[in-house]
């Protein structure tokens, strides 16, 4: 056990945040393995669908053959990294903030502000804040307090330091 | 408290690498979670999506004969450059340079508007445009125009050699200089010019319906037989991609017993309407009536069948030779020149099926309708429901169309085990008291009910579901616009597929025969209509007789 670890919850905490991490975890992995799993997706309609003050940029990466084909494997690839970081809890940190990247990228193209009107169908009701929004604030959650020196594989990253400092 | 545990933790001994090597993989038992669940969700996709169980279809690729890399360059007539007219051309290769520098002024101002990019990448069909007649002479001068505009270039653009003008029709036929014509004259104008073509020993491009009167339409279809000219008639739904796949479904018997299949039209405006703008500069100058009036044989033929049946409130209500600026440009509204909806609309969605179901001229047609929302003087009804049997098929045509409500109504075809809607996109629905697909439907492999098959153009998904997101983003058509590069409009399809088939001797998809069954199809609805009775066809001696 390292003694420099400023991080002490009670099992109750360390289970929610565990808990937390997982099921945001459990999230990006399966979409990336969805889209990994299905050799016709692509994002192409998705960003097409943008709207608001960022749909230029996004058109033009559907527009560009090259950019769009670096976006569908930064999404494929990116989203499926972010998950295993957060489930295993290796390099939850840069997971966490990867993952908070995906979905700010996700909410700037599909802003619920009223009187939008996108082609994709939203599953629920929403008024400027949307369920990515729900889930960055989340993530900032997990930053904030981490579990995965805890309960994850960065414990073992922790303990090689530890181990190295007492030598 | 949370930091006191901890402490106290951290002061016991350090424990060992078991347990740390323990709590550090903890969470890796959700990933095997995650792989099961990922591989049945697979199963259950597959097990759903794996159409080949149920339907065999093949990867469709969408057809375009391939033009002959140094085939023949075609001479083209034009005779009228209306509104149709203009259409066509441009889906030939010629705009109006008005048009191509609004569509460029736009680009720059917006660069997301790419029509101008779009045309001027559109296929170069190997033609040139040698003569063109309009009675008009302000659609004659833009004619002009269009067709020199070679380069496809604004109004400040470099320009080809000009076409000819010709004053009627008839001159334009007798020049040598021409191999082939696009008619898109009124509908009464459109069987004389084509069989004066035939008979010139020009290639026929006529603008649907067929023709305007019962017995020009066989005179028609002996001239180009006669002749051996390549004729097409402008439906250009033939060369729609769904309907290809559609005609699959149906030869395979995906469907099952098809018993009643539902077509419509739904048009909500003026224009949708037929009031059409009257051109400003159009008068007794400018407009040649003498040739606008029908040609006096088919005149004849006309007021025969209306007289001899008592059908004279339908005629007029001006006198034929009374020049008219509306008659002129709205003529669709006047049974004097139009084939109403019957011509205009109906054989576009009977020429559909059709293709698809190779139903041919049906047995018998009743239709119904009225002038119930744009009562402007008009003679032709602007409500009309038609309905055609097919007993030999077991199966029922029913068209209606309102041109007072655009609410979308599909284009369905029912069967006892499924039904199809067509449209940009095609899709089959299991019907939930199949019998076909019982066992399926109990397997829980088919939901009925729920669109089980949808084939989206320009997405080789043959095998799949496409997801509610996916088939929102295709009906956007966001989905196929680039993704197997160029979109192609279906007119420029139409036309260089008539090309193609003179150059290569082939015969065109809408041929002489095909267009035979449309006219007579529609003529079967229109006199229904106007007789207030049923009609019947008489197969053997190819004939209209009355119930």
């Amino acid at each position: 056990m390292c003694k420099n670890d400023k991080y002490a919850y009670s099992k109750g905490q360390i289970a929610a945040l565990l808990f937390l991490r997982i099921v945001i975890g459990w999230h990006f992995l399966y979409e990336g393995i969805a889209k990994i799993l299905n050799p016709k997706w692509s994002s192409y309609g998705y960003l097409m669908d943008a709207k608001g003050f960022l749909a230029d940029f996004y058109h033009w990466i559907a527009g560009n053959p090259t950019m769009l084909e670096a976006s569908n494997l930064i999404c494929m690839v990116g989203l499926t990294l972010v998950g295993l970081g957060l489930i295993l809890g290796c390099f939850s940190r840069c997971a966490a903030f990867g993952g908070i990247l995906f979905l700010c990228l996700f909410y700037f193209s599909h802003i619920p502000y009223i009187g939008a009107e996108y082609g994709m169908p939203f599953d629920g009701s929403y008024l400027w804040l949307d369920k990515s929004t729900v889930e960055i604030a989340a993530l900032i959650v997990l930053i904030m307090f981490p579990s995965s020196r805890i309960i994850g594989v960065d414990r073992l990253w922790k303990c090689c330091k530890c181990s190295k400092n007492k030598e | 408290m949370a930091e006191e545990n901890e402490e106290k933790k951290q002061s016991q001994p350090q424990s060992d690498g078991r347990r740390e090597v323990l709590k550090a993989l903890a969470t890796v038992p959700v990933l095997g979670a995650m792989a099961y669940g990922a591989y049945k969700k697979l199963s259950y996709d597959r097990s759903r999506r794996n159409v080949k169980d149920v339907f065999s279809l093949e990867k469709h690729e969408p057809k375009i004969i391939p033009a002959q890399p140094d085939g023949k360059k075609n001479r083209l007539g034009v005779i009228g450059y209306g509104i149709r007219g203009k259409q066509l051309l441009r889906a030939a290769g010629f705009a109006d340079p008005e048009l191509l520098e609004s569509w460029k002024q736009a680009a720059l101002k917006n660069k997301k508007d790419t029509r101008y990019e779009n045309y001027r990448n559109q296929d170069d069909l190997n033609i040139e445009v040698t003569g063109v007649c309009d009675i008009f002479d302000t659609y004659a001068d833009m004619a002009v125009k269009a067709c020199a505009n070679i380069y496809r270039e604004g109004v400040d653009g470099k320009y080809g050699t000009a076409p000819k003008r010709y004053r009627t029709y008839k001159e334009l036929l007798a020049a040598d200089d021409i191999d082939a014509v696009i008619i898109a004259a009124p509908d009464h104008w459109h069987s004389t010019m084509a069989i004066d073509a035939a008979r010139a020993g020009k290639h026929v491009y006529v603008e649907k319906p067929l023709s305007w009167t019962v017995p020009e339409t066989y005179a028609v279809r002996q001239a180009v037989k006669e002749s051996g000219i390549t004729f097409q008639l402008g439906h250009q739904g033939r060369q729609t991609d769904s309907y290809i796949k559609a005609k699959e479904i149906i030869d395979k018997g995906i469907l099952g017993q098809v018993n009643l299949i539902e077509v419509c039209t739904n048009r909500n405006s003026p224009n949708g309407a037929w009031v059409y703008n009257i051109h400003k500069t159009g008068n007794e100058q400018t407009i040649d009536w003498s040739q606008f009036m029908p040609a006096p044989e088919r005149w004849k033929e006309y007021t025969d069948y209306m007289t001899s049946n008592g059908l004279e409130r339908f005629m007029g209500p001006e006198p034929i030779d009374k020049f008219s600026l509306e008659r002129f440009f709205r003529w669709r509204c006047w049974w004097d020149y139009s084939t109403g909806l019957s011509g205009d609309l109906l054989t576009h969605e009977f020429d559909a099926i059709n293709q698809i179901m190779e139903l041919g001229i049906p047995h018998s047609a009743s239709s119904s309708g009225g002038i119930y929302f744009f009562k402007d003087g008009r003679t032709v009804p602007d409500v009309l429901t038609t309905t055609f049997e097919y007993p030999d098929r077991d199966l029922t045509l029913m068209y209606s169309a309102t041109q007072a409500s655009s609410r979308k109504r599909g284009r369905v075809i029912m069967g006892h085990d499924a039904s199809m809607e067509l449209g940009e996109t095609l899709t089959v629905t299991v019907d939930a008291n199949s019998t076909r697909y019982k066992e399926k439907i109990q397997e829980g492999i088919i939901k009925p009910g729920i669109p089980f098959y949808t084939y989206v153009p320009g997405s080789d998904n043959v095998d799949g579901f496409t997801s509610a997101t996916e088939l929102y983003f295709a009906q956007r058509g966001l989905l196929y616009t680039y993704v197997n590069g160029k979109r192609y409009d279906t007119t420029h399809l139409h036309i260089r597929e008539w090309l193609e088939c003179i150059r290569q001797g082939l015969t065109p998809s809408c041929n002489i025969d095909q267009a035979f069954e449309e006219a007579i199809t529609a003529h079967m609805g229109t006199r229904a209509y106007l007789e207030g009775r049923t009609m019947y066809w008489d197969k053997d001696k190819e004939e209209i007789t009355r119930g």
